[in-house]
């Protein structure tokens, strides 16, 4: 199975380092991966993306140009990677940021609050995790959350080990979102 | 009977190939000297140039590199940041160090890189036939300034001594001249000290040598000698330039 | 040892520090920046040396001279600096000194752009600087592959004495994958009695130069360089040939886009179309022999080289096949990537006419 996921956003809403928790929990499992950033003068404040790839074949083009999964944070990351998933995919859209809906009806779209969500649980800069947990909740052939908790410990090292438990939260809100 | 005058060990047998009245014989002996009597030769690395004093590499018995053009520094910065624990001395022309490798000696100076660099200013560039060097005179005449330099068109001839003493990495800055001995006794010194420095730790040395080239001059041996007191001291004031606590 | 996930840049500069390197000099350009970065960070720790240099041509004299003190030595930069980088790396192929170039490419020509391109084949195969030399150029297509020739770079550089040429793109630069840093077999290499560290007189005094006045010592110099390619040809070429056996159309691709090319391979195969591809590895020495040996094949019709560029290695192929086989070419150039259903569609087209 193979999952190929485009992230995209404004630099600064944790874009780059969603992509890299994925990339990491699917190597933690085993499965092959690849992280591929967008670079360049956009890193600060333009638009941000990065391509994930999971799969328990060989990573061959580390390019997603058909997208099982698409998450925006943003509009501007929705008008330009909404027409990467491919029929029957996933499009995950950051409600909060975003007021239009998916024009495709050849896909599943789910509308996230992440903002407003990241913000009851007290800190703006866990939105992306709340996307990052409605992901999960949906991709059956992505990794398991437990998987992502187990890379952010990794991730974020020794000192910052107390951020977990508000991760932890913010994919479960994410999660039951989707599952309402 | 006794010896009173030998070659410097640190001399290879060599003949040299410099021309008929050139000073880079006497300021290749003084470097030799000063390495023979620091007692530096078996770890020392020199760093020839491009220009006149190409092939300096045959000349001085210590291993050597040669590095391209003005890029002695560059190579001597190689060299010291792997053996931290050697002499390193680079030997290089006006063309190569005050124009083509000007960004080298700035930034190696800059970073107080502990080597020692001898530089010889002779107002030309010899080795290709007698063309404008930075340190070229106004109104001094060459192949490529044939109406003499104008400092209009060409600018002004660039003083290397005074703006690298300007650096806060270099530790050690002295113009000498080789013109008569005494000159050259002073010149040794100079030398000398700046290869103290460099082994001390203290940061970059440079001695700027005001040098001869009867050749591209089109003088007499004894005439250029007269021309460096008369027509490049007053321009290119001898004397120490920095010198570090 | 396990895995872990790296950048391509960062994961180039520990594989240099395991393979021994301690001494690295260069200068800021976009997009390899993470691995003097890297160096910068780690070289103290480990007892090693990192300079930021003045100038691209400052830090490839640094090189040169480090090498010729007899170290591991590496620098790294992306197309434009490598250009300017041009002079030293004649220079130390001149002098024979071993040293690790990393060129993470980029678009061009000129300032061009930053994102990856394959456009920089000519200049480091053919030569780039003057006279008569070649690099060893190496061409990973992933992570762990570079990661490993890193390692054989330095190695080849040191055996050989010559300058080694990793050259990767962008994408490879700044993409994550999971590696691992094996312990490799070290191979065994001469000493480098050659190099200036203080004269003793215990062996001929080290003089590192490229500088041969009189034309028939140069003519013998270059001569037995070249003595020393023709082992490097027999010894070292490397190249990966994939789903060849059946193939009717071979496509000749390197680096990043072979893993483009791969992806093609799959599509096809569900379209019926018997697609292989042959990856060279080493971009010099270059694997014409490969080449030419899959040409003679009857199953074989065709040939299409995909690049990112307007078309440079595929000169190579077609040289390579000697005209058993028609030589196609597919590329796009100054940062864009080729995708694999415009590939597909040239194979098509190619099938078309040659089938």
């Amino acid at each position: 199975m193979t999952e190929q996921i485009i992230i995209a956003g404004f630099g600064g809403q944790g874009v780059m380092s969603m992509g890299q928790l994925l990339a990491y929990a699917g190597m933690l499992e085993g499965k092959n991966v690849s992280w591929l950033p967008s670079y360049g003068p956009e890193m600060r404040g333009g638009t941000a993306n990065c391509n994930v790839i999971i799969t328990d074949d060989m990573v061959a083009s580390p390019i997603v140009t058909q997208a099982s999964a698409v998450i925006a944070l943003n509009k501007p990351s929705l008008d330009k990677f909404e027409n990467a998933v491919i029929p029957g995919g996933m499009l995950f859209v950051n409600s909060s940021l975003i007021d239009r809906k998916s024009m495709r009806g050849d896909i599943e779209a789910f509308y996230i609050p992440a903002n407003e969500i990241a913000d009851e649980l007290g800190s703006s800069k866990v939105a992306n995790t709340v996307v990052l947990g409605a992901y999960l909740a949906k991709a059956e052939n992505s990794v398991s959350p437990k998987s992502i908790i187990e890379a952010l410990k990794k991730v974020l090292g020794p000192d910052k080990q107390d951020l977990i438990p508000l991760n932890k939260e913010a994919l479960k809100r994410g999660a039951e979102l989707i599952q309402k | 009977m006794a010896k009173v005058f030998q070659k410097p060990e640190s001399l290879t047998d060599k003949p040299m190939h410099y021309c008929p009245g050139c000073t880079h014989g006497i300021v290749h002996r003084l470097v030799a000297e000063t390495m023979d009597e620091l007692n530096i030769r078996q770890d020392t690395i020199g760093i020839a140039p491009v220009g006149c004093a190409v092939f300096a590499y045959d000349y001085f018995n210590c291993d050597m590199q040669e590095a391209a053009h003005g890029r002695a520094p560059a190579v001597a910065t190689g060299i010291k940041r792997v053996h931290p624990d050697k002499v390193v001395f680079t030997y290089q022309g006006d063309g190569d160090l005050a124009s083509i490798g000007a960004a080298e000696i700035v930034h190696a100076a800059n970073r107080g890189e502990k080597i020692t660099t001898i530089f010889i200013n002779n107002a030309i560039y010899g080795m290709t036939g007698g063309q404008m060097a930075p340190t070229t005179l106004l109104d001094q005449v060459t192949v490529t300034s044939p109406y003499g330099r104008k400092a209009e068109t060409e600018g002004y001839p660039i003083r290397m001594s005074e703006m690298l003493a300007a650096l806060e990495g270099a530790a050690y800055i002295e113009r000498v001249s080789v013109h008569d001995i005494k000159h050259i006794m002073q010149a040794k010194k100079a030398i000398k000290r700046a290869f103290e420095y460099q082994i001390a730790g203290k940061g970059f040395t440079l001695v700027e040598v005001l040098s001869t080239c009867p050749t591209n001059w089109g003088m007499t041996p004894a005439e250029s000698l007269e021309w460096v007191k008369n027509h490049m001291i007053p321009y290119y004031p001898l004397g120490v330039k920095k010198e570090a606590k | 040892m396990s895995k872990v996930l790296m950048k391509g840049n960062e994961a180039i500069a520990e594989a240099a520090i395991q393979a021994g390197c301690r001494f690295f000099f260069g200068y800021p350009i976009t997009p390899q920046n993470e691995i003097p970065a890297y160096m910068a960070k780690r070289l103290p720790q480990v007892g090693g040396c990192f300079v930021q240099a003045e100038s691209e041509v400052a830090a490839i004299n640094m090189v040169y001279g480090a090498a010729g003190a007899g170290a591991r030595v590496m620098t790294s930069s992306s197309s434009p600096g490598i250009s300017l980088k041009q002079e030293g790396i004649s220079y130390i192929a001149g002098a024979e000194l071993p040293c690790l170039i990393v060129n993470i490419v980029r678009g061009g020509p000129g300032l061009g752009g930053i994102q990856p391109a394959q456009s920089d084949y000519f200049q480091a195969v053919k030569g780039g600087g003057h006279g008569d030399y070649h690099l060893v150029v190496l061409a990973p297509s992933t992570i762990q592959e570079t990661v490993d020739l890193v390692r054989k770079g330095f190695d080849i550089a040191d055996q050989y004495r010559n300058p080694v040429m990793i050259l990767g793109d962008g994408m490879l630069g700044q993409m994550m994958e999971p590696v691992e840093f094996k312990e490799a077999k070290p191979r065994r290499l001469p000493p480098k009695d050659w190099a200036t560290t203080g004269w003793k007189g215990d062996r001929p005094r080290a003089v590192i130069n490229s500088l041969f006045i009189d034309p028939q010592v140069l003519e013998d110099h270059v001569n037995r360089i070249y003595k020393k390619y023709e082992e490097i040809k027999a010894n070292e070429t490397l190249v990966e040939c994939y789903n060849c056996e059946d193939a009717e159309i071979i496509v000749s691709a390197y680096g990043t886009t072979a893993r483009i090319v791969r992806s093609v391979t799959e599509m096809a195969a569900r379209k019926g179309i018997k697609i292989g591809l042959i990856r060279p590895i080493t971009l010099w020495p270059f694997p014409a022999e490969t080449l030419r040996s899959w040409a003679q094949r009857d199953h074989v019709k065709a040939f299409l080289t995909v690049e990112m560029s307007m078309g440079q290695m595929v000169e190579d192929v077609t040289l390579s096949i000697d005209g058993l086989k028609p030589s196609h070419f597919y590329g796009r150039t100054g940062g864009m990537v080729p995708r694999p259903a415009d590939i597909l569609a040239e194979i098509e087209k190619i099938r078309g006419v040659n089938l």
